[in-house]
C-alpha cells in the first residue's frame, strides 16, 4: 500500500497543473466568451521561456535560487506578452465573429506556436531536459515517500491558484475585469477602458499558463514541443466540466479530472496505458448529465 | 415551373467553359510541375487570375451560368476531369494527390451538413474517418467480403460508432458539444495507440480495392495507352465526390435543407415551429459519419496501411479548417479550400518541413482578412425571380 502517498501526490500535482490550465480557459471564457485553444502552447513556450532564462542566468554564474527566480519571472512575463498580444491583434478584431471561427483561429495560432518551438528551437524536435531547481530528496511517512519539490510547488500551485482568485474578486482591476464580463456596453458607458482591461486579463490568464508550465517543467524535468496540446484539451475538459465561467468549477474539473486519471492507474495499472480514454468516457457521460457543467453558469437564455 | 411575364435575359454560357477550362487547367499545372520557381510563378498567376474573376465580376457571371444551366455544369466538369486525368495519366504521386484532396473534400462535405448546416460541431471528423479505416483493415482480414460492402461498412461502422455520442451531442451546445467531439477524437487515438489488437502505433496493412472484379492496384490497358494504377482511385474518388456533391445539394435544396438552417439559427424558433430538433441533428450526424467514415474506408486501402497517426485531433482540425476556409455551409468552398490545405504543402517543397505553421498561419491570415471563407454562402432565396 506504499503507493498511495505516490498516487496522491501526483494526482494531486497533476490536478495543480489541470486547475491552473482550466482557470485560464475560465478567465477567457467569462471576459470575451472565447474559447482561447492556444493556452496550451503558451504554456509550452513559458516552459521554453524558463528553460531558457536558466541557461541565461547558469552561464552568467547566478546561484540555484536565483536562477529559480528568473526563469519563473521570464516564463510568466514571456506567457503575459504573447497573451496580452494574441488578444490585442487577433481576439479583439474578430470578437464578433461566429464562436467556431474563434475557437478554429486560437487553435491556429496554437499550432503555430507550436511548430515555431519545434522548428526554430535548438534541437525542438526532441524532449529538453529541464534543470533541477528545488530542493531534491524528500521524507517518509510510514511506507509511503513524498518528494520535497512536489509538495513546494502543489504549495505554490495552490496559492497561485487562490492569489487569482483574489485579484478577479476583491481588485480593482477584477472588479473592472467583473463588469466587462457582466456587461460590456455598460462598463464602458461607466468608463471602463475596454481596451486595456481585456488584455490585461488575457496577460492574467495567460500568466496562470506560464505558471503551470514551470511547474509541470519543474516537477517531470523535461518538456517537449507538444506537451501543450494534452493539456489544453485536458484544461479545456476540466473547465467545461466544471462549468465555463465558474472558477471554482475549472479547480473542481482539474483535480476531478487528475483523481480520475490517478485511480484508473492506481486501481488498474495493467490499463494504465488507457487512463485517457477512462477519464474522457467518464467526462462525456458527466457532460451528457450535465450539459452545462457541474457548477451551471448563472442566467437564463436570451431568445 | 409557370410561365412568368417577365422573361429573362438569357445569361452568357461562355463564363462557365472558360471558368471550368481555368480550373482544369490550374490544377493540371500545379500537379505537374516540379520545378519550384514555376510552381510558384504559376501559384502567382492562379491567384492573380482568381482575384482578378472575383474583383471584375467573373466569379459571379460564372456563378449564374452554372446555377442557370446545372447539366452543362456537370457535363463540363466531367469532360475537365476526364481532360485532366488523361494528362497525368501515369503521374503517381499526382494521381495520389488528387485522390487525397478528393477524399478530404468528400469528409468535408460530411462536415458541411453537420457544421455549416445544421450547427453540431464536430471536431472528431478524422476519428470517424479511421474508424471507418480500421472497419476496412479488419474486414480485409477476415476475407470472403466484396470490396464495395467494405467500404459501405467502413462508412456504417463510423455511424455506429457516432452513435454512442449521439446522446452527448443533442443534449450540449456550443463550447460544451465542441468538447465532446474533441474528447472522443482524443480518446480514439489514445485508445488505437495503446491497443495491440489494431496494431498498436504502427498499425496495419490492408490490400487495395478490388470492386466488382476490377482490380485496383493493376494499371490500366486502353487503346494501347498506359494509364497509372492510381487512375482507378482518382476516377472512384471523384466519382464519390461527385455523388456527395449531388447529394449535399438536394439536400440543401429541400425543405431538409431549410430546417436544418432553423435548428442551426435559432433552436428555440425551431421547437415553437413544432420541428424535432433531435431528430435533425441525429439526421445530420449520421450522414456527416458516414461520409467520413466511407472517404476513411477508401483512403486506408488506397494507401494500403492504416496507422493512429493519420488520424489524429490535428487532421480533424485540417478537416475543420477546409470546410470554414472554403466558407462554412457551401459546398462548393471545399474544393479550393481541400486542394490548397491538402495539395500546396505536398508540392511546395520548401514548406513541406514548415507545413503546419504554414497553413496555421493561413487560416489565421484567411479568417482575419475573410470570415466567411473563400466563397461566402449566399443567403437562401425561397421565392423565384418572377415574384420578386
Amino acid at each position: 500500500m506504499g503507493m498511495i502517498g505516490q498516487h496522491l501526490l501526483n494526482g494531486l500535482m497533476q490536478g495543480t497543473i489541470y486547475g491552473l490550465v482550466a482557470m485560464g480557459f475560465t478567465i477567457f471564457f467569462g471576459v470575451m466568451n472565447v474559447i482561447k485553444f492556444s493556452h496550451g502552447d503558451v504554456l509550452t513556450l513559458g516552459a521554453f521561456g524558463g528553460l531558457v532564462a536558466v541557461w541565461a542566468a547558469n552561464a552568467l554564474g547566478l546561484s540555484v535560487p536565483l536562477q529559480f527566480i528568473v526563469a519563473l519571472c521570464v516564463a510568466m512575463a514571456l506567457t503575459a506578452v504573447v497573451g496580452a498580444g494574441i488578444s490585442h491583434f487577433l481576439i479583439m478584431p474578430l470578437r464578433n465573429a461566429p464562436p467556431l471561427n474563434m475557437l478554429l483561429m486560437t487553435m491556429m495560432v496554437g499550432t503555430a506556436i507550436r511548430e515555431a518551438i519545434r522548428l526554430f528551437f535548438p534541437n525542438g524536435t526532441n524532449p529538453q531536459r529541464f534543470p533541477e531547481l528545488l530542493p531534491a530528496g524528500g521524507f517518509n511517512i510510514g511506507p509511503s515517500f513524498f518528494r520535497t519539490d512536489a509538495i513546494i510547488l502543489i504549495i505554490a500551485g495552490a496559492a497561485s491558484i487562490g492569489a487569482v482568485y483574489w485579484i478577479i474578486n476583491h481588485s480593482k482591476f477584477g472588479l473592472a475585469m467583473r463588469a466587462v464580463a457582466e456587461d460590456t456596453e455598460t462598463a464602458r458607458v461607466m468608463g471602463i477602458d475596454f481596451g486595456r482591461i481585456i488584455p490585461l486579463t488575457f496577460a492574467l490568464g495567460s500568466i496562470t499558463a506560464g505558471f503551470a508550465g514551470m511547474i509541470y517543467a519543474l516537477y517531470y524535468s523535461e518538456i517537449n514541443y507538444s506537451m501543450g496540446l494534452l493539456l489544453a484539451v485536458i484544461g479545456f475538459t476540466a473547465a467545461i466540466v466544471g462549468g465555463l465561467g465558474n472558477i471554482w468549477g475549472a479547480i473542481i474539473g482539474g483535480y476531478l479530472f487528475a483523481g480520475l486519471q490517478t485511480f484508473v492507474v492506481a486501481a488498474m495499472p495493467s490499463m494504465s496505458d488507457y487512463k485517457n480514454v477512462f477519464a474522457f468516457v467518464l467526462i462525456i457521460v458527466l457532460i451528457t448529465w450535465r450539459p452545462t457543467g457541474l457548477l451551471a453558469e448563472r442566467g437564463s437564455e436570451r431568445v | 415551373m409557370t410561365p412568368t411575364s417577365r422573361t429573362l435575359a438569357r445569361v452568357p454560357v461562355w463564363p462557365l467553359f472558360v471558368a471550368v477550362a481555368f480550373a482544369a487547367v490550374a490544377l493540371t499545372a500545379l500537379v505537374m510541375i516540379e520545378n519550384q520557381k514555376l510552381l510558384g510563378a504559376a501559384l502567382v498567376i492562379t491567384a492573380a487570375v482568381c482575384f482578378c474573376a472575383a474583383r471584375f465580376g467573373g466569379v459571379a457571371a460564372t456563378e449564374v451560368a452554372a446555377s442557370e444551366n446545372p447539366w452543362l455544369l456537370r457535363g463540363l466538369l466531367t469532360l475537365a476531369s476526364l481532360a485532366v486525368i488523361f494528362v497525368l495519366r501515369d503521374d503517381n504521386f499526382g494521381l495520389l494527390m488528387l485522390a487525397t484532396v478528393l477524399i478530404y473534400a468528400t469528409i468535408c462535405l460530411g462536415l458541411t451538413v453537420q457544421m455549416g448546416y445544421a450547427g453540431l460541431t464536430n471536431f472528431a471528423a478524422a476519428a470517424f474517418a479511421g474508424t471507418g479505416g480500421y472497419t476496412a483493415a479488419m474486414l480485409g482480414q477476415q476475407g470472403g467480403l466484396p470490396d464495395a460492402l467494405v467500404l459501405v461498412c467502413g462508412g456504417l461502422v463510423a455511424v455506429l460508432i457516432g452513435s454512442l455520442l449521439i446522446l452527448p451531442v443533442l443534449r450540449t451546445r456550443g463550447h460544451y458539444g465542441a468538447l465532446t467531439t474533441m474528447a472522443f477524437g482524443v480518446m480514439f487515438n489514445v485508445f488505437l495507440d495503446a491497443n495491440d489488437f489494431f496494431g498498436g502505433p504502427q498499425g496495419l496493412k490492408l490490400p487495395g480495392i478490388n470492386l466488382f472484379g476490377w482490380d485496383f492496384t493493376n494499371d490500366i490497358h486502353i487503346f494501347g495507352l498506359m494509364l497509372s494504377s492510381y487512375v482507378n482511385y482518382v476516377i472512384l474518388t471523384g466519382i464519390l465526390t461527385a455523388l456527395a456533391m449531388i447529394f449535399v445539394g438536394l439536400l440543401d435544396r429541400s425543405w431538409i435543407g431549410v430546417w436544418f438552417d432553423v435548428v442551426r439559427l435559432d433552436e428555440t424558433a425551431a421547437s415553437v415551429f413544432g420541428l424535432k430538433i433531435a431528430y435533425w441533428k441525429v439526421l445530420a450526424f449520421t450522414l456527416g459519419n458516414f461520409l467520413a467514415g466511407l472517404m476513411g474506408a477508401v483512403y486506408a486501402k488506397m494507401t494500403g496501411f492504416i496507422a493512429p497517426a493519420n488520424f489524429t485531433f490535428g487532421d480533424s482540425l485540417v478537416m475543420v479548417s477546409i470546410v470554414i476556409l472554403g466558407g462554412i455551409g457551401n459546398r462548393w468552398g471545399v474544393l479550393p479550400a481541400a486542394l490548397i490545405v491538402v495539395l500546396l504543402p505536398e508540392k511546395l517543397q520548401f514548406i513541406q518541413e514548415y507545413r503546419l505553421i504554414f497553413y496555421a498561419v493561413l487560416v489565421i491570415a484567411i479568417l482575419t482578412m475573410r470570415p466567411d471563407g473563400l466563397v461566402a454562402r449566399r443567403v437562401r432565396k425561397l421565392h423565384t425571380e418572377a415574384s420578386a
